[in-house]
C-alpha cells in the first residue's frame, strides 16, 4: 500500500522538476521540428534515432543519479519510518522510471505516433522507453557506488560515455583485429553487452536497413530478424533493467544512511 | 457485331472457322487442322482441354471473352511452329512443369512475325517462350504464376536466340525471371510491369543493341540483371522496392557502351551495382531512398555519372578500390553541405559521395552492425573534414546546389 | 524495550561503534551524550535500522530489528538536521507522512503543529525554511503518530529559546505517559530536569549507563552538565 504512495510522491516531485519539464519540452520541440523540416517521416525517424541513442540515455542516467543523491535526505526520512528498505528503493526506481518514461512519451512518443505511427516508429518508442528505464536502473546502481555526489555524477557520465562511444570503439577495434575470422556470431553476443547497440540494431531492422544489414552479413538478419531473435533481444534488454536494479537493491539493503 | 472491324481488316480471301463448346467444331486442334493459311479461327468462350495444341500454319486465332485453354498441369499448351501466327485474347492456364524440360504455356519455335496479344496466362511454368524467333510482337499479356521456390519456377517471357522482338505492355509476376533475354538482339522491351518475381524482373545476357524503356520493375527478389552485353539502352524505367540481401535496381556486369537515362531508382538495396563495366553513361536518373545508390567495383572504368539526383540514400556511392577511373559531374547530392558564392547553381567545393563508413563496411562487412551509432557518425563527420580513407579521386567537382528537374 | 548487544560498526578503519551494549526501557528518558564523534548518532541510526551493524544485534520488544522493519511504526524520530524534498510544502510533507504511516489504529497527535503554529506557514516550500523551522517540522513529525518510543537527535539545536521550552514541555508530557525517550544533545543544561538516565559514549565505546541520581552521587555535582564535564575531564 505505502509503496504506491511513495511512488506517487516521487512522481509528483519529479513531474514538477524544472529539468524534467525542460527535457520534455526539448524533446517535443526537436521531435516536432524534425518531422516538420524533413520531407519524409523515415528521415525524421532517423534523426530521432540519434536522440534516442544519445540524449535519452544521457539525461536518464545523469538525472536519475543526481535525483537519487538529492533525495538522500528524503530516503533517510523514509528509512526511519516503518517502511521496508527494499520497497523504498524500488518505489524510488519506479517513480523515476514512470516519470522519465512519461517525459519521453510526451516529448518523443506523441510526435512519433502523430507523424510516423508505423512499425519503425513504434519500435523507436519502445526502445526509447527501455533505454530510459535501463539507464535509470544503471544510475540507481551508480549512485550507490560512491557517497560523493560529484563523483557519482562523474561516474554516471563515464558510464554513458562508455555505452555510447567507447564500447563501439572497442568493438570496431576487435572487428579489425580479427578480420580473418568469422565475427558475426561473436558480434551478436557483443551487441547484447550494450543496450544502446542492441536497441539501435532492433530499430534499424524495422527501418528497412534490414536489407543493408542482410547484404553485408546474413547472420544478423537471420538472428535479429526472426521473432525468436527479437524475443531474445527484448529479454536481454529487460535483464539490462533487472540485473543492475537487483544489484543496487542488494547494495541498498546494506547501505548506512 | 463487335468483331466486324477485325474481320474487315483480314485478307479478303481468308475463311473463318468457329470453335465453340456447343459445336459443330468443338476443338481448336480440329479447327487448325481444317484451316487454310491466313484463315481466322474464332474461339468462343468455354474451357478447352486438348493437351498440346500445335499451330503449324499461319492462322489468326481469336478468343472471344477469353476462352480458357487448360494444360491440366501436364502439357505444354500451345506450340507455334509457323510464321505469321497471331494468338489473341485467350486465357491460357495450368501448364505442366518439369525440372528437365522447358515446358511453356505458349512456345514460339523457329518462327517469325508471330503476334501474342492480349492473353491472360495463369499458373504457368514458362509463360511465353521464344526460340530462334524473330520480329515477333508480344503485347498486352498478363502473365501470372504463384511463387514457389526459385527452382520450381521458370521465366515469364523467355527469349533465346531471337532478334527484333517487341515486348510491350505486359504484366508479369510470380515467375523466376519476369523477362529473360539470352542472345537476343535488336529488340525492345517497353511499357511492361514486371513485379514480385522470385529472382530478376528482367534478366539480360549476351544480348546486344537492345533497348528497354518505360518499364516498371518492382519488388523482385534481385531486381534487374544486365550482363555480358553491349550497346544496351535503358530509358525511363522505374526500379522500385527491390529490397533484399542481394537485391539491385540494376546489376550491371561486363556491360559496355550502354546508356542509362531518365530512370527512377527508389528504395532498392542497391540502385545500380556496376562490375566490369566500360563506357556506361548514367545520366538524368533519380536515386531516392536506396541503401546504396551506386556501388562501383574497382573493375569499372570510363563510366560517366552525370546530372543525376541523389536523395535520401543511406550511402550515395560505395566502392571497393582506391583507384577511380570514372567521372562524376554535375550531380545533385542531398548530403552536400558546400556553398555557392558566385550563385551559378554549382557548389564551389567538390563533393565526396563516398562515406568513410561505407569504405569500412566494404572491407569488413560485419562492421555494418555499428552503423548509425554515435561513433560512426563521428567518424563520418571527421572524414568529411580530413579525408584519409576515401578515394581521393572519387569526387564531383561540380555538385549542383538544387535538385535537377528533367 | 530496546536492547543492543555487542553492536560494532566500522566506517573504514574508524570504529564508530565498538562492542556497544545498551538496554533501554519504557518510562525512561535517556540522555545519550559524549564528545563529538563518539558514535551517538551512529547508535541511534543503528536503533532505527538506518545503519546496519557489522556485528552484534538489536532487539525491539524481543524481536531482532534486522528482519522486523515494522517496529519502526512505534518510533518517532527527529533527525539532527531534518531535510525534506525541496519542492514540497510543509503541509504536503505532513500529509505525505500521514499518508505513508497512518493506519486506522493510530490517533494523530498534532499538538506540536499547533504549538509551533505550523498551520500559518504550511504552504511554504521546504527549501525556503530556516533551520529552526525545519527542526519544528521534524519535531512535529516525530510526535505526530503518538509513538511508544521517541528518538530525538539534537532536538533543540537551532531552536529559539521559546520553542526549546515548548518542545521540552512536550517531551515532559510524553515522558509522563510512560514512553521511552532517547535524546542526544550537546547542550546539556537543556535536559537537566528531563533526564532520568545518562548514557555516556566515547570513541565509539559505551563509557557508562547510569541513572541521573547515581551520576550526581558519583561526581558530586548537582547539575547534569557539570557532572558530565567532570567525567570528560577525568577521562
Amino acid at each position: 500500500m505505502y509503496m504506491k504512495k511513495v511512488i506517487k510522491y516521487v512522481i509528483l516531485d519529479i513531474l514538477k522538476n524544472r529539468i524534467m519539464i525542460a527535457y520534455t519540452v526539448f524533446l517535443l520541440a526537436i521531435s516536432l521540428s524534425v518531422f516538420n523540416l524533413e520531407d519524409n517521416n523515415a528521415k525524421g525517424l532517423l534523426s530521432l534515432l540519434n536522440l534516442v541513442l544519445i540524449l535519452v540515455p544521457l539525461v536518464s542516467i545523469v538525472f536519475a543519479t543526481i535525483y537519487v543523491y538529492n533525495a538522500t535526505e528524503f530516503i533517510e526520512l523514509l528509512v526511519s519510518q516503518p517502511l521496508k528498505r527494499v520497497n523504498i528503493w524500488l518505489s524510488i526506481f519506479t517513480g523515476l522510471a514512470v516519470s522519465c518514461s512519461l517525459a519521453f512519451l510526451v516529448g518523443c512518443g506523441l510526435p512519433v505516433l502523430l507523424y510516423a505511427p508505423e512499425g519503425s516508429g513504434l519500435m523507436l518508442i519502445l526502445m526509447g522507453l527501455l533505454i530510459t528505464i535501463i539507464f535509470i536502473a544503471i544510475a540507481m546502481l551508480a549512485s550507490l557506488l560512491t557517497r560523493d555526489k560529484a563523483k557519482g555524477t562523474g561516474l554516471a557520465l563515464l558510464l554513458w560515455f562508455y555505452f555510447t562511444l567507447i564500447f563501439d570503439g572497442l568493438i570496431l577495434f576487435l572487428l579489425f583485429q580479427f578480420m580473418d575470422y568469422p565475427m558475426e556470431t561473436p558480434m551478436i553476443i557483443f551487441s547484447s553487452l550494450n543496450p544502446i547497440d542492441l536497441a539501435r540494431i532492433l530499430i534499424l531492422l524495422k527501418m528497412d536497413i534490414s536489407a543493408l544489414m542482410g547484404a553485408t552479413s546474413a547472420v544478423f538478419k537471420d538472428f535479429f530478424g526472426t521473432g525468436w531473435g527479437m524475443s531474445i533481444s527484448l529479454l536481454i534488454l529487460l535483464s539490462w533493467i533487472f540485473v543492475p536494479l537487483w544489484w543496487s537493491v542488494v547494495k541498498f539493503r546494506k547501505k548506512d544512511l | 457485331m463487335i468483331l466486324l472491324p477485325v474481320l474487315a481488316s483480314l485478307p479478303a480471301l481468308a475463311g473463318i472457322i468457329r470453335v465453340s463448346p456447343s459445336g459443330p467444331i468443338r476443338s481448336i486442334k480440329q479447327a487448325i487442322e481444317k484451316a487454310k493459311p491466313f484463315d481466322t479461327i474464332i474461339v468462343e468462350k468455354g474451357i478447352y482441354k486438348e493437351g498440346t495444341i500445335i499451330v503449324n500454319k499461319p492462322v489468326y486465332l481469336k478468343g472471344i471473352n477469353y476462352p480458357v485453354i487448360d494444360g491440366e498441369n501436364k502439357y505444354e499448351i500451345i506450340t507455334i511452329n509457323s510464321d505469321q501466327v497471331t494468338l489473341d485474347g485467350f486465357a491460357v492456364q495450368h501448364s505442366g512443369s518439369s525440372s528437365y524440360n522447358d515446358i511453356a504455356a505458349i512456345r514460339i519455335n523457329n518462327a517469325r512475325k508471330v503476334t501474342i496479344r492480349n492473353n491472360q496466362l495463369d499458373d504457368t511454368f514458362f509463360g511465353i517462350y521464344s526460340q530462334h524467333a524473330g520480329s515477333c510482337l508480344i503485347t498486352g499479356n498478363t502473365i501470372r504464376s504463384y511463387p514457389k521456390t526459385e527452382l520450381g519456377s521458370a521465366n515469364g517471357i523467355h527469349c533465346w536466340k531471337s532478334d527484333s522482338m517487341q515486348i510491350t505492355n505486359n504484366k508479369i509476376s510470380g515467375h523466376r525471371d519476369g523477362i529473360y533475354f539470352e542472345f537476343v538482339t535488336a529488340s525492345s522491351i517497353r511499357n511492361n510491369y514486371s513485379h514480385d518475381n522470385l529472382r530478376y524482373g528482367l534478366h539480360f545476357m549476351f544480348s546486344n543493341k537492345d533497348i528497354y524503356d518505360n518499364n516498371t520493375f518492382e519488388r523482385n527478389g534481385a531486381g534487374v540483371a544486365v550482363m555480358f552485353s553491349k550497346e544496351v539502352t535503358m530509358l525511363n524505367n522505374k526500379f522500385l522496392s527491390n529490397w533484399g540481401a542481394s537485391s539491385y535496381g540494376i546489376l550491371l556486369k561486363e556491360i559496355s557502351d550502354s546508356h542509362i537515362e531518365h530512370n527512377d531508382f527508389s528504395r532498392n538495396t542497391t540502385g545500380i551495382y556496376l562490375e566490369g563495366t566500360t563506357r556506361i553513361m548514367v545520366t538524368k536518373n533519380h536515386f531516392n531512398g536506396n541503401g546504396y545508390a551506386l556501388r562501383i567495383q574497382a573493375s569499372c572504368n570510363d563510366n560517366t555519372i552525370l546530372q543525376n539526383n541523389f536523395t535520401g540514400n543511406t550511402f550515395d556511392v560505395a566502392t571497393n578500390g582506391s583507384l577511380v577511373l570514372n567521372k562524376f559531374s554535375r550531380n545533385y547530392w542531398d548530403k552536400y553541405e558546400g556553398y555557392d558564392l558566385n550563385r551559378d547553381g554549382v557548389g564551389d567545393i567538390p563533393f565526396r559521395p563516398v562515406s568513410m563508413y561505407s569504405m569500412v563496411v566494404e572491407r569488413n562487412p560485419t562492421a555494418m552492425m555499428l552503423f548509425r551509432s554515435f561513433l560512426v557518425n563521428l567518424f563520418d563527420k571527421t572524414e568529411k573534414m580530413l579525408p584519409g580513407l576515401t578515394p581521393e579521386g572519387l569526387r564531383d567537382d561540380q555538385p549542383m546546389m538544387r535538385s535537377l528537374k528533367f | 524495550m530496546i536492547i543492543a548487544t555487542n553492536v560494532t560498526k566500522k566506517f573504514g578503519k574508524l570504529a564508530a561503534l565498538d562492542n556497544v551494549s545498551v538496554n533501554c526501557n519504557k518510562g525512561q528518558c535517556i540522555s545519550l551524550t559524549g564528545p563529538n564523534g563518539s558514535g551517538k548518532t551512529t547508535l541511534i541510526k543503528c536503533l532505527l535500522g538506518m545503519v546496519v551493524p557489522d556485528s552484534g544485534f538489536i532487539t525491539f520488544n524481543q524481536q531482532n530489528i534486522l528482519h522486523h522493519w515494522k517496529y519502526r511504526s512505534q518510533i518517532g524520530y527527529m533527525p539532527q538536521t531534518g531535510k525534506y524534498p525541496d519542492n514540497m510544502t510543509i503541509a504536503q510533507v505532513l500529509d505525505m507522512m500521514k499518508d505513508i504511516r497512518r493506519n486506522d489504529k493510530t490517533e494523530l497527535d498534532e499538538e506540536l503543529i499547533d504549538t509551533f503554529d505550523l498551520q500559518n506557514i504550511q504552504s511554504k516550500k521546504m527549501r525556503t525554511l530556516s533551520g529552526g523551522t525545519r527542526q519544528k517540522v521534524s519535531a512535529a513529525l516525530a510526535f505526530l503518530f503518538n509513538p511508544e518510543v521517541l528518538i530525538l537527535d539534537e532536538p533543540t539545536a537551532g531552536l529559539d529559546p521559546l520553542s526549546t521550552e515548548l518542545l521540552k514541555d512536550k517531551i515532559r508530557k510524553e515522558k509522563q505517559k510512560g514512553k521511552l525517550i532517547l535524546i542526544t544533545s550537546h547542550i546539556l543544561s537543556d535536559l537537566d530536569d528531563l533526564v532520568t538516565e545518562v548514557i555516556y559514549m566515547q570513541e565509539g565505546r559505551l563509557r557508562f549507563h547510569k541513572s541521573i541520581g547515581e551520576l550526581k552521587e558519583d561526581t558530586g555535582q548537582t547539575q547534569l552538565s557539570r557532572a558530565i564535564a567532570q567525567v570528560m575531564k577525568s577521562n
